[in-house]
């Protein structure tokens, strides 16, 4: 059974794309059939993360005015075979997003794929509410830091009330997914704690994403992160939020680099 | 406690509660106001209607406002009339 699934959080900059990119590549990792469709109209950027941004020919307003069909404006990943990406315009303006038109393309995509990860743009406009509009389960990706919350806040409120399935009395599945998450600043007291959020919040945690590195290394190759370093602790933690989606009953932790007797002793030195 | 105690010697006050909290009280107060009509915007055009029935005022001299506090709040309605505002009262019926 396929799944439509929205990346979304109000707030821009919180890791959207780099969380649709990782999860998209996780579920394609372990054999599902998955396709990331960028809804950021005008401002695409899913090509780049994931690579892919000399091979976009057609998009997906293309798609949704008849222009061009489904299957040429899918692009194959050239890593996971399982992985697709339907690129946003960079041209158009997102009021090209028609409900009629958005509605048909997902339900092509329901029938060819496992999984349909819609990427939104920031914001709470046309282009955010087409992205959740027809999702069966959301992931607000959250930072540790008030405006964040906020917006999760407000984008929780949305997808209760201005979906699809919520119109028709049915739920949204939504889970908080963490990024940036550092552990040392939230038990000193400076950055929100997990328990705060998910209590603000009052959503199931699908997720710990720690601050790291390897997140920009990894949209500087073009390559989810998930592919780039495997053993790094975001791709862990993403590998973990990606079984959590498939029903998978994962301990929750925020994984930690695995770091050498040298790095220990030059990060004491440094500290 | 030793979170605290680490607090206490370096003299410095942790922030995400004082963040906890602010979220808290905020996102209480948006919640409850999601999906109402805009209180204050209803409040001007009724009282701008009940005032016109009686003195000429310019419609965008009537401000008004709400101040939350923590135990009450205030609503602060400041409507500018003109001086002469005998002479160009409206007939009441």
């Amino acid at each position: 059974m396929s799944k439509v699934l929205v990346v979304t959080s109000g707030k821009g900059g919180v890791g959207k794309t780099t969380t649709t990119a990782a999860l998209g590549a996780a579920l394609a990792q372990r054999g599902d059939k998955v396709v990331v469709v960028d809804f950021d109209v005008g401002l695409r950027n899913l090509d780049l993360v994931m690579g892919a941004e000399r091979r976009v020919v057609f998009d997906l307003i293309n798609v949704v005015q008849g222009v061009a069909k489904l299957p040429q404006a899918l692009i194959r990943d050239k890593r996971l075979e399982n992985l697709w990406l339907l690129p946003a315009s960079q041209t158009r303006d997102k009021d090209a997003l028609t409900e009629e038109g958005v509605g048909s393309v997902i339900s092509d995509l329901r029938s060819r794929f496992d999984w349909v990860i819609c990427d939104s743009p920031a914001g709470i406009e046309r282009g955010a509410s087409m992205a959740m509009r027809f999702a069966d389960e959301a992931v607000i990706v959250t930072n540790p830091e008030v405006s964040s919350v906020r917006d999760s806040d407000r984008i929780i409120g949305m997808l209760d009330s201005k979906t699809v399935r919520a119109e028709r009395g049915e739920r949204v599945e939504k889970h908080i997914l963490i990024t940036r998450y550092d552990p040392a600043r939230a038990s000193r007291g400076e950055m929100l704690t997990i328990d705060d959020i998910l209590e603000i919040l009052a959503t199931p945690l699908l997720g710990i994403i720690p601050e790291s590195q390897d997140v920009l290394k990894a949209s500087n190759v073009g390559t989810p992160v998930t592919l780039s370093n495997a053993d790094g602790a975001p791709a862990r933690a993403y590998m973990d939020a990606a079984k959590r989606l498939c029903g998978e009953n994962i301990r929750m932790s925020v994984p930690s680099e695995k770091k050498g007797f040298m790095d220990r002793l030059l990060r004491r030195r440094a500290a | 406690m030793s979170m605290g105690l680490l607090r206490l010697l370096r003299g410095k006050k942790a922030s995400a509660p004082v963040a906890r909290e602010r979220l808290q009280i905020l996102l209480a107060h948006e919640r409850g106001m999601r999906g109402q009509p805009d209180l204050l915007g209803v409040l001007r055009e009724e009282i701008l209607a009940v005032v016109s029935k009686h003195v000429k005022l310019d419609p965008t001299k009537v401000i008004v406002r709400l101040e939350r506090g923590d135990e009450v709040s205030t609503l602060e309605v400041d409507i500018e009339v003109p001086n002469d505002f005998e002479r160009k009262r409206v007939a009441v019926a």
